[in-house]
């Protein structure tokens, strides 16, 4: 089961917002109930469900709905209709004893300017939920104490939050989250304000912190940079409406939509498309025990190619075989591939090795790299011009020209 | 068409009151009564060098900003002009032999901005947490600081008769709009997001004002408390008339017997008072902060 699943959800802010859910819900635009009930359509018809210990991310620009969908989740902003299902429990439907305590001891959330007290020290700030859950000063203070080693703020716990920078503020806000040990960390537009050497720095430190903790955390941001580092999933919202939810790769290969592609075409892609996505899967292999010089020549014609790979049995590569060399082999009426195999000078990459890692890799311009998981069995291959393509944004069918033409 | 005769209602309202509510507004009167005694008494039967002493510590401790700063130099060169000031000050009242009126104004300030903030900074919160209270209760305010001060004396005298009790009543309900205004507007001018982070982490009601709202609030209420001091120590003044003890009868009796020399040396007095008061409620909002 999903660890938060959300059910047609609707956010709608204004006083007749029943009348607009019903204008809402019989299709009419937001644009339309805003005119008609003065009531603005903040999240409109949200599926989707997030799993235990990912990061999801839920992108889209300034006024597309984004805070107002993670405020449903606490309940800061009271859902119009649908239903967040929290481990099953409905969220919406939960009276103010049982929001209080879910806000103590299941969610946190850090916000985009901080939200902390100005009034109290970077310790008392960071004690805080425990505080409002009645721990004792002594058990919360030293809980928090952990928690600002944590986020590595250690030797500032006196200081007032006022004397700190954004970056350290904010690490504030990540520890006073942390410290009541929710499942659920909220994080709305969280790196937003900080400039952009400290955000790579909190973002770096965000999955550090994540590998270790394990948390769900639902991240809202406007940057698509951000959302493809931290997201293993994202949801891009327009609008109130989510328009696509997927894997970082798959918002970049596969764009939902125009708005999505418009997103999406800023991106340094070679950062992002990995070796996984450039790879071809159908390429042919032989095995080696099995098959001899005659089908290795006939598969190649098949698929038009000059090479080969060659697996075992278990589909584990061990190298290439080339057809000037078959050819030799059938000649001497010999059947076994591993005497031509070249297999000594072979990097092998995992599937998720960037496209711009992948260029340094071809020593051998004739022969493609191999994917290979982690225990070494055969994925596919990425060859050359498709990986140049791939972070020049160049059309492959043009690199493959500029080679023959002796540019390249 | 006949004329509109408002004012008869009214006083038709405040006989209706007086026939039925006496019990409750003796009660009122027996409290204010007693708190105003009380400080008057505490005040006039100390040594008066004790009293000029208590109040010097007093200023030199909040015009310096708490008790570590106190011991600091960079807090006695900032505050020990202030302490100086209110010896000298209360001295020359006491050689003037104003000292018994000087008490009994200060006895009645203090009294009245008591009142006006016991029940000014509740209705201040709830303001502000409520808009629909809000809406009723800033024409109520509008409605008291415009109409003229003396207007408030005339029920006063008929719910209380004269004294220093209808004079309290008169200046808590003169001083009190700025206690209800600054105490509303410091709430809500609490960061939406600071108040979004404590709700967020499951934070009651009560938590969120205590926690959050009145102490990030409390620069603000602290300015409505100087302006509820400085103008119940105005009021006190005019609340004379309904013979009210103090400076203001002096003053008021230099304007009957058109005494210029008398008027003068109370308005002096209450120059001086006003001086220190105002100085030592200003600085009450570094007190406590870093």
């Amino acid at each position: 089961m999903s660890k938060i699943e959300v059910k047609d959800l609707y956010l709608i802010f204004g006083s007749k917002h029943k009348q607009a859910l019903q204008l809402v819900k019989k299709g009419v635009s937001k644009d339309k109930v805003l005119e008609k009930t003065k009531c603005t359509v903040a999240v409109k018809d949200a599926n989707f469900s997030i799993e235990q210990g990912e990061i999801f991310v839920v992108m889209g620009l300034s006024g597309s709905g984004k805070s107002s969908l993670i405020r449903c989740f606490n309940r800061l902003n009271e859902p119009t209709s649908g239903s967040i299902l929290l481990d099953g429990k409905d969220v919406v439907k939960m009276n103010d004893e049982q929001l209080r305590q879910l806000r103590r001891t299941e969610m946190s959330m850090v916000f985009q300017h901080f939200g902390l007290l100005p009034h109290r020290s970077v310790l008392a700030n960071t004690a805080f939920g425990l505080e409002i859950q009645g721990v004792s000063e002594a058990e919360s203070y030293e809980k928090a104490r952990e928690m600002i080693k944590t986020v590595g703020l250690e030797g500032y716990e006196d200081m007032m939050t006022g004397e700190l920078s954004g970056g350290m503020q904010q690490r504030v806000g990540l520890a006073r989250a942390l410290t009541t040990n929710p499942e659920i960390l909220l994080m709305d537009e969280a790196f937003s304000a900080l400039d952009p050497l400290i955000r790579t720095n909190m973002q770096d430190e965000l999955i550090e912190l994540q590998r270790k903790l394990k948390k769900t955390i639902v991240f809202i941001t406007h940057d698509l940079d951000e959302a493809l580092k931290l997201g293993d999933r994202i949801a891009i919202l327009k609008d109130g409406m989510i328009v696509q939810i997927g894997t970082p790769e798959e918002i970049l290969v596969k764009p939902a939509d125009d708005y999505v592609r418009a997103f999406v075409e800023n991106v340094d892609r070679s950062k992002i498309v990995t070796a996984f996505s450039l790879m071809f899967k159908n390429t042919g292999k032989l095995i080696l025990e099995k098959d001899g010089p005659s089908l290795a020549l006939r598969r190649m014609r098949e698929m038009g190619v000059n090479r080969l790979p060659v697996v075992d049995r278990e589909n584990v590569f061990l190298g290439f075989v080339r057809d000037s060399e078959v050819v030799e082999l059938k000649k001497k009426d010999d059947r076994d591939l591993s005497k031509i195999l070249i297999s000594d000078v072979m990097p092998k990459v995992s599937p998720d090795t960037p496209a711009a890692d992948l260029l340094p890799l071809f020593i051998d311009k004739q022969l493609p790299l191999p994917v290979v998981d982690d225990e070494g069995k055969l994925l596919g291959v990425a060859v050359h011009s498709s990986v140049i393509a791939e972070v020049t944004g160049r059309d492959r069918e043009e690199i493959i020209e500029i080679k023959n033409s002796g540019g390249l | 068409m006949k004329k509109l005769d408002l004012g008869t209602y009214i006083e038709d309202a405040i006989d209706f009151i007086t026939d039925h509510a006496g019990p409750a507004l003796d009660g009122v009167a027996l409290v204010i009564e007693g708190i105003v005694d009380g400080l008057q008494n505490a005040l006039l039967s100390s040594p008066q060098w004790l009293v000029m002493l208590v109040m010097a510590i007093i200023a030199y401790y909040v015009q310096s900003g708490g008790l570590k700063a106190a011991m600091s130099k960079k807090g006695f060169k900032k505050a020990i002009g202030l302490a100086v000031f209110t010896v000298i000050g209360l001295f020359l009242l006491s050689w003037m032999d104003y000292w018994e009126e000087t008490m009994q104004t200060l006895a009645l300030v203090l009294a009245s901005a008591f009142l006006a903030l016991v029940i000014g900074i509740p209705v201040g919160i709830w303001a502000a947490r409520n808009s629909k209270a809000d809406q009723v209760i800033r024409p109520v305010l509008d409605f008291m600081q415009t109409m003229p001060a003396f207007v408030y004396l005339i029920p006063a005298i008929l719910f209380f008769s004269v004294g220093n009790v209808p004079g309290v009543v008169a200046t808590v309900v003169f001083s009190l709009p700025p206690a209800v205004r600054l105490t509303s507007l410091g709430i809500r001018g609490v960061p939406e997001e600071v108040v979004e982070a404590a709700q967020s982490f499951g934070s009651t009601k009560r938590q969120l004002l205590f926690k959050v709202q009145i102490p990030l609030a409390m620069p603000t209420i602290l300015a409505g408390v100087n302006q509820v001091i400085m103008l119940a120590l105005s009021m006190v003044v005019i609340a004379s008339m309904v013979g009210a003890a103090g400076l203001g009868e002096r003053v008021y009796s230099g304007i009957l017997q058109a005494k210029v020399g008398l008027g003068f040396e109370a308005g002096l007095g209450i120059v001086i008072l006003a001086i220190i008061l105002d100085r030592v409620t200003q600085a009450l909002g570094g007190l406590g902060r870093k």
